[in-house]
């Protein structure tokens, strides 16, 4: 408690003092330019207001409605949607799936774009090169990648690419996306080749931040490579990885392209994902929406766990990036 | 220094132009500056060729020389569950746009759907369609929403060169499953690859096609008790069959290729690639692959479903409705309505429209032709056949002369009609496990499909009766 209070008051003390303005009469603030000001301010407020609160104020109302878009009512119970939610079998195992795909991005998507930072920062020839080749899937249209993927490096006849290579060792065809144990591991291959460039970038610069000084002292000590890797690199990157892994979260909480376009869910709802639950909810019904109530809860309630796991996580990590 | 003044200026011509582009992006139309009425009708499928857009537009100045009134405007348009639903709630739609018979009644009934009665019932041939057909366009207050076309039959494509190469005749196309089977077999063994035979398994169309199957052997998903409650049972043994016949093939006959994750457009593109060989289809599709896919109508065969000797076997029929937008004004609809007449229903009873419109297809390189069910009565059907027999893409009469010329003697089976979409959509997961998983407990599957749709009906059920 201490250490926080003396936290603000530090904090409070480093601002520069500011200059106090005299408060002005309105025909002052027009004359200072602030209805040009607002007028400025009005397109954006504008835009905000009707592609981003307006609907995010929309969602919290229509997650106790029924709706088709031309009939509406009010739910009854008023939290029947959640209910319905809570009481379908495909949630909880979309909730298992994101789980699943969550853990897997985890354990394998998490550290590639680490390693291969500074595995590059370690390479003195061709660095732009490696830096280009490593950012150019994340270039690549996601739908485009997605298809040539799903239909040429994941066909899962002998003739696909893949099963090709694997034929090189004698391994037997995989069927990649169209069986439900190996489809999950598939989407979590292909997102990770798509996504890790763009995290690639951000570790180089933050690499290129750590003092030189601090590698030639280690050196000094008599530190190996692995030594300075993990005494000087990964204690530099933890503030980077810390926000890397919370974005990694919530990405691949609501991670809908890549089921879709690859599997629409299948086979047998094993890629079902939270957010293609959401989509198949609000789009997928007989009569055109009328779901949407039902898709919107669900949206919220998403929404709501992951602002809740962030903060949570924000406050659980603050003593770690600190220190 | 900046002139406050002008930055006011500047500021206040922003915000007029973001609302200006604002409200430009409504797709419907409306009445003109000049008194003409403007209605945006659906026009071709979005990716089809540079082609059929021409013959649409030649189509659409022939309807504008006839109703100097009217503006018409097309916009490309698929009816898919996802984009529709899109569309609806973005109100979007065009002011004329097509719905699939299981859906129609349910959107009517909604309110989401034009009722086009006062215009409809003045057409000529009003009373003549096939009561069955014309009921898919009507709410239960008897209000009529649109009028049915290019209804079709279930039926089973195939690629002509496939069956040569396997040393199959592509005239004798198979008739039962077994034959189906064996042929798939043949195929599959002579082409490596290449799917024998396969059906649609994803975006609702799994549950499409294993009902197909299903009514082939006899079964129904959906029972009307006397009392008028509906009851879903997709654990019988038609579909347990269906299914135990997919597997065979995809597992022990090692003929349904290695895709099985494959919707309408999917297999259609598969089929067009030569990834497929023989594939469930419905009876028009020829259109679209020829649209959309590249297929050669020299090619193409079609032939009817294979009927099991029950006898409530019969096949699955579906269709489109022309309908209008609800939110239309009353000039709207009555052009909507002088459209739909002059497109969809004029060419199925009047010569001189039908030579016209298979002029315009024929010249652009369109499909004349695609074997299609009877709008009216089978004599009228035949006759409209004839008038377009000399436009007919060449060789595609002969080719689909298999289904043609079977088609007549199959009993008819409309779609389920209660959440046929949500129901199909839960029976996907069950024939992709069939595909993707050797030993899948199927009768659980499906009890878990009744338990997920029977209470999506009887909620209607309890609804209803509170009205």
């Amino acid at each position: 408690m201490t250490t926080s209070t003396e936290r603000l008051a530090a904090r409070a003390s480093a601002r520069p003092v500011a200059r106090r303005r005299t408060r002005g009469t309105p025909a002052t603030w027009v004359r200072r330019g602030g209805l040009a000001n607002l007028l400025f301010l009005l397109p954006l407020l504008g835009i905000f207001g009707v592609f981003s609160w307006g609907p995010i104020v929309e969602s919290f109302i229509i997650a106790f409605q029924h709706t088709n878009f031309v009939v509406t009512t009010w739910a009854d119970p008023f939290w029947s949607n959640f209910q319905y939610v809570f009481n379908d079998p495909t949630f909880w195992l979309a909730v298992r799936n994101t789980g699943y795909f969550a853990v897997l991005a985890l354990i394998f998507g998490y550290p590639v774009p680490l390693v291969l930072a500074v595995i590059m920062s370690e390479v003195r020839r061709f660095k732009g090169l490696f830096s280009v080749l490593a950012y150019l899937p994340v270039v690549v249209l996601p739908v485009v990648s997605v298809l040539l993927w799903k239909n040429v490096f994941y066909d899962a006849g002998a003739t696909g690419v893949f099963n090709t290579i694997l034929g090189w060792f004698h391994i037997p065809p995989q069927p990649w996306i169209q069986s439900t144990a190996t489809a999950m591991p598939s989407l979590v291959l292909e997102a990770t080749w798509a996504a890790a460039g763009g995290t690639i970038i951000i570790y180089l610069a933050a690499l290129t931040n750590v003092p030189p000084e601090l590698y030639d002292a280690a050196e000094m000590d008599g530190a190996g490579i692995w030594k300075k890797l993990w005494h000087v690199t990964l204690p530099s990157l933890r503030g980077i990885m810390l926000v890397t892994f919370i974005l990694q979260i919530i990405g691949t909480s609501q991670v809908f392209l890549e089921p879709y376009l690859f599997t629409q869910g299948g086979p047998v709802q094993s890629t079902t994902t939270i957010m293609l639950l959401i989509f198949q909810y609000a789009f997928q019904s007989s009569d055109g929406g009328s779901n949407l109530g039902v898709a919107t809860a669900l949206s919220l309630m998403l929404a709501g766990f992951l602002a809740v796991f962030s903060a949570v996580y924000f406050r659980v990590t603050r003593s770690w990036s600190q220190n | 220094m900046k002139s406050p003044r002008r930055s006011i200026i500047l500021a206040v011509a922003g915000v007029a132009a973001a609302s200006v582009v604002l409200s430009g992006c409504s797709s419907s139309g409306g009445s003109g500056s000049n008194g003409k009425t403007e209605i945006v009708v659906a026009s071709v499928q979005p990716g089809a060729s540079a082609e059929s857009l021409a013959a649409f537009q030649t189509q659409v100045k022939t309807f504008e020389k006839k109703n100097p009134d009217i503006v018409v405007r097309g916009e490309e348009y698929d009816w898919t569950g996802p984009t529709f639903a899109a569309q609806l709630a973005g109100g979007t739609l065009p002011d004329e746009f097509g719905v699939p018979f299981t859906d129609s009644k349910t959107l009517a009934s909604n309110g989401e759907l034009a009722d086009l009665t006062p215009y409809i019932s003045k057409l000529s041939y009003y009373k003549k369609f096939n009561p069955n057909v014309i009921s898919v366009a009507k709410d239960a207050k008897g209000h009529v929403y649109g009028i049915p076309f290019s209804p079709y039959a279930m039926s089973i494509s195939y690629n002509r060169a496939d069956f040569t190469k396997a040393g199959l005749d592509p005239n004798k196309p198979p008739t039962t499953w077994d034959e189906v089977e064996s042929d798939a077999k043949a195929i599959s063994a002579a082409l490596p690859g290449v799917a024998g035979y396969m059906q649609m398994t994803s975006g609702n169309t799994g549950g499409w096609e294993l009902t197909s199957a299903a009514y082939t052997r006899g079964g129904r998903l959906e029972t009307t008790a006397s009392n008028g409650k509906v009851t879903v049972n997709t654990d019988i043994p038609a579909v347990k069959e269906s299914l135990a016949y997919l597997a065979k093939i995809r597992w022990t006959d090692n003929a349904a290729g290695s895709n099985f994750i494959l919707d309408w457009n999917g297999i259609n593109a598969a089929f067009g690639s030569g990834k497929v060989a023989m594939y469930m289809s419905g009876s028009d599709v020829i259109s679209s692959l020829v649209q959309n896919d590249a297929v050669d109508p020299s090619n193409y065969g079609v032939t009817t479903i294979p009927l099991e000797s029950s006898a409530q076997a019969g096949v699955l029929s579906g269709g489109t409705v022309a309908v209008g937008n609800a939110k239309d004004s009353p000039a709207q609809l009555a052009a909507v309505t002088k459209w739909i007449d002059f497109y969809y229903g004029q060419p199925a009873i009047n010569k001189a429209a039908a030579v016209t419109q298979a002029k315009a297809l024929q010249s652009s390189k369109q499909v004349v032709g695609a074997p299609a069910l009877p709008l009216f009565d089978a004599a009228t059907a035949a006759e409209a056949r004839s008038w377009i027999a000399p436009y007919a893409t060449a060789g595609l009469l002969d080719n689909v002369k298999p289904f043609t010329d079977g088609i007549g003697k199959q009993p008819i089976v409309p779609e389920p009609s209660r959440h046929t979409q949500d129901l199909y959509a839960a029976l996907d997961s069950v024939v992709q496990a069939v595909l993707t998983q050797q030993n899948p407990d199927v009768d659980a599957l499906l009890k878990a499909v009744n338990t997920k749709i029977q209470p999506m009906i009887d909620a209607d059920a309890d609804q209803a009766a509170l009205k």
